[in-house]
C-alpha cells in the first residue's frame, strides 16, 4: 500500500525536519513556506531531494494529512476554508520566550490546539511533534521494536485522525502514545515533563 | 584555521547568588586581553540582557579591548540586529574598528534569546521582516564608498544621501550568525556573506548539510566579491585533565540549561545527555588541550570551517578556570591544531 501524502506549512527548523523523515519513510511530501516554492528550491535540492516544494494552497490540496510547523505567531494566515476536513497536525507550541506574548494564548483553560481546533472548524487536529526538539527528530530515530525507542505523544478529539498521525509517527522512527482528547495536550506542552525530554513509551504513559 | 572564544559576560557566583554585573565587565576585558596575549584569532562579545549574562553593549566592550589588544580580531556574537538601528550599530562599531586598527567585525544574528524585544519596543511577529529589512541596510551602509546613504524601508525612517561616519580605512567583516534555519544559509550567500553557525547541542555533524546548502546556493547566486568563510561556534571549556574539564564544565553549562529550560519551559539536562553530546560528534567541545585540537582537527576534515569559537564561561564559571581555559586554547590546542593543518 503506497504512503499517504504529507504536507508540511513551515519550511524552518521543525518543517524541514518532519520532510526529511516522513521523505525517508516514503510519503509524498510536500513543504511550503509564506514567500512562495521559488525560495525553497534550493533547500529541496540540497536538504530534501524528493520533497516537493510549493504554496501553502496547494500543499493542502494535494496532500491527506497537513503538518502546522510554522510559528504560531502566524496562525491567522492560515487558509481556514481549505483545512475543513483534513487531518491536521498542530506541531506549534505557545511559547512566548521566543515568540511573544499572543493575548489570546494567554488563557490558561484552553490549550493552544484547542484554540487552533476553534480557529479551523472541520479540520481533524492532532497535537503532536510539538514537544520532541527538530535535531533529536532525526538523531533519536530508531526502527520499530529497537530496544529503549523514543516515544512522541499525541492528543486529538477525532480517533481516525489519531490512527493515522500515530502510522506517520511510527514511520518517523517513534512510537507513538496516544494521551487522550485534545485536551490532555496540556501534558505535553512548553513547561511539563514531557517536553524537549527523551522517554520510552512506557515512561511517557507512566508520567 | 583560527581559533577563538566568545562570551555573554558570564557573572560570578558570590555565596550562593549572583555577583555583580560590574565585575563581569571588567572580567571580560581581562579575558580579552588574555586571549590577544596567547595569540588566539578571535574574541566575540554577545548581546544579551539579563542579570547573569550582562553583556548588553558589546560595542562598548570591544572598543575598550580595541585600545589595549593588539592582534586578536573583535567581534559581536551576536548582535541582536532586529532590535537595533542598523546606523548606530554601523556607528559604534566602525568606531571601534578604527580605535583597534582594522579589527572589529559584527556577527549579526535574528536574535534565538529574545530579551531585546519587549526592552526595545519590537513585536516578534515581525522577527523576520525586520532582520532582513535591518540586514540590508547595515551592509549597504558598510559597502557604501562615500560613506553616503539613500535607503527607504519599514522600520526606520528614510534615508536620503545621509553621510554615515565615521568611516574605518576598508568595510568592516560582517557575518551571518544562524542557529540551524535553512533559509537562514540561502539569505547569507545570497548576500554574499560569510555564516556563522551556532550549535548548541546535537551532533555538530547535522550541520553539514546546512554548510552544503550555504556553498550550493553561494555558487548559484555568485555575488561579487562574496566572501564564503564558514565559522562554528560551540560550547567548549578546556582543562589539563579531561575529567576535570568535563566536570567543571557540566556544572556551568547544566545550571545555563536549566535556566533556560525554566524560561523556555523545557526539563533541565541530564548528565547522561551531557556526557552524550561532550565527546566526538557532540556540540560541547570540554575535554583535555588534546581532546579538544583531535575533535577541532575531525570536524574540520568534515565541513572545512575556517573559524571555531568557544563559549567556555557560562552558568558562573569561575574567572580562573575561564582564563586559565583560554590560556590552554591559545598556548595548547591553537598550535596543535596549525601544525596539524598547516599543509592546506
Ligand atoms: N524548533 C524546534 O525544535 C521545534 C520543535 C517542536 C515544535 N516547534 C514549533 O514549530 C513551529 C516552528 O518552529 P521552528 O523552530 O521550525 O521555526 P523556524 O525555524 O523559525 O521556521 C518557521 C517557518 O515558518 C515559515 N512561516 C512563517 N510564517 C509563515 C506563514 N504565515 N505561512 C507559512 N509559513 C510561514 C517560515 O518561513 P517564511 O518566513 O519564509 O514563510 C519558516 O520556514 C513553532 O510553533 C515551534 O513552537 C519547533
Amino acid at each position: 500500500m503506497s504512503k499517504p501524502s504529507l504536507g508540511i506549512i513551515g519550511s524552518g527548523r521543525l518543517g524541514t525536519a518532519i520532510a526529511r523523515q516522513a521523505s525517508a519513510a516514503g510519503y509524498v511530501v510536500r513543504l511550503a513556506n509564506s514567500r512562495g516554492p521559488e525560495s525553497l528550491s534550493l533547500i529541496v535540492k540540497v536538504l530534501l531531494p524528493g520533497v516537493i516544494a510549493t504554496t501553502v494552497d496547494e500543499a493542502i490540496l494535494q496532500s491527506d494529512s497537513i503538518v502546522l510547523a510554522l510559528p504560531l505567531n502566524q496562525y491567522k494566515s492560515l487558509p481556514v476554508q481549505l483545512l475543513k476536513g483534513k487531518i491536521v497536525i498542530d506541531a506549534m507550541n505557545y511559547w512566548p520566550p521566543t515568540e511573544g506574548e499572543i493575548p489570546e494564548f494567554m488563557n490558561q483553560e484552553v490549550t493552544s490546539s484547542e484554540y487552533i481546533e476553534q480557529y479551523l472548524p472541520g479540520a481533524r487536529i492532532v497535537k503532536t511533534l510539538n514537544h520532541v526538539a527538530y535535531n533529536e527528530l532525526e538523531q533519536h530515530s530508531l526502527p520499530e521494536a529497537s530496544p529503549g525507542r523514543r516515544a512522541i505523544a499525541l492528543a486529538g478529539n477525532d480517533a481516525d485522525a489519531k490512527a493515522k498521525v500515530e502510522l506517520l509517527i511510527n514511520d518517523m522512527g517513534f512510537d507513538a502514545v496516544d494521551l487522550g482528547v485534545l485536551s490532555n495536550g496540556r501534558r505535553f506542552q512548553p513547561d511539563t515533563s514531557l517536553f524537549n525530554t527523551r522517554l520510552t513509551a512506557q515512561e511517557i504513559r507512566s508520567t | 584555521m583560527e581559533l577563538g572564544v566568545f562570551s555573554f559576560g558570564d557573572v560570578q557566583r558570590k555565596v550562593g547568588k549572583l555577583g555583580p554585573t560590574h565585575e563581569s565587565v571588567t572580567n571580560l576585558l581581562e579575558a580579552i586581553q588574555l586571549a590577544d596575549e596567547v595569540g588566539l584569532d578571535v574574541f566575540g562579545v554577545g548581546e544579551h540582557h539579563t542579570e547573569y549574562f550582562p553583556a548588553s553593549s558589546p560595542a562598548t566592550i570591544l572598543a575598550a579591548a580595541a585600545a589595549t589588544t593588539k592582534n586578536i580580531k573583535l567581534t559581536s556574537a551576536v548582535t541582536v540586529l532586529s532590535t537595533e538601528d542598523p546606523v548606530r550599530v554601523y556607528q559604534q562599531f566602525a568606531t571601534a574598528d578604527i580605535v583597534s586598527g582594522d579589527r572589529v567585525e559584527i556577527i549579526a544574528g535574528r536574535g534565538s534569546s529574545t530579551e531585546s524585544f519587549p526592552l526595545f519596543g519590537y513585536d516578534l511577529r515581525d522577527y523576520d521582516r525586520l532582520y532582513a529589512e535591518k540586514l540590508e541596510l547595515l551592509l549597504q551602509i558598510n559597502a557604501s564608498k562615500d560613506g553616503k546613504v539613500t535607503w527607504d524601508g519599514q522600520f526606520r525612517p528614510a534615508l536620503n544621501d545621509i553621510e554615515i561616519v565615521p568611516r574605518p580605512k576598508k568595510p568592516m567583516d560582517i557575518w551571518l550568525a544562524t542557529g540551524g534555519n535553512p533559509e537562514s544559509s540561502i539569505r547569507a550567500a545570497s548576500l554574499g556573506m560569510p555564516i556563522t553557525y551556532a550549535i548548541i547541542g546535537g551532533h555538530v555533524s547535522r550541520f553539514a548539510p546546512l554548510i552544503d546548502l550555504y556553498r550550493e546556493a553561494s555558487r548559484q547566486y555568485d555575488v561579487s566579491h562574496a566572501d564564503t568563510r564558514v565559522a562554528i561556534a560551540t560550547p567548549g571549556y578546556i582543562a589539563e585533565d579531561a575529567k576535570d574539564a568535563k566536570d567543571t564544565f557540566w556544572k556551568s553549562w547544566s545550571w545555563t540549561m536549566t535556566t533556560l529550560g525554566r524560561v523556555r519551559g523545557f526539563a533541565a539536562p541530564t548528565r547522561q545527555h551531557y556526557d552524550s553530546e561532550s565527546n566526538v560528534d557532540g556540540a560541547l567541545f570540554a575535554g583535555s588541550p588534546e581532546e579538544i585540537t583531535e575533535r577541532i582537527i575531525a570536524l574540520h576534515k568534515k565541513i572545512g570551517h575556517s573559524r571555531h569559537i568557544f563559549q567556555m564561561d557560562t552558568g558562573q564559571l569561575p574567572h580562573d578556570k575561564f582564563l586559565r581555559s583560554i590560556e590552554l586554547l591559545g598556548t595548547k590546542v591553537a598550535p596543535m591544531v596549525r601544525e596539524a593543518l598547516k599543509s592546506e
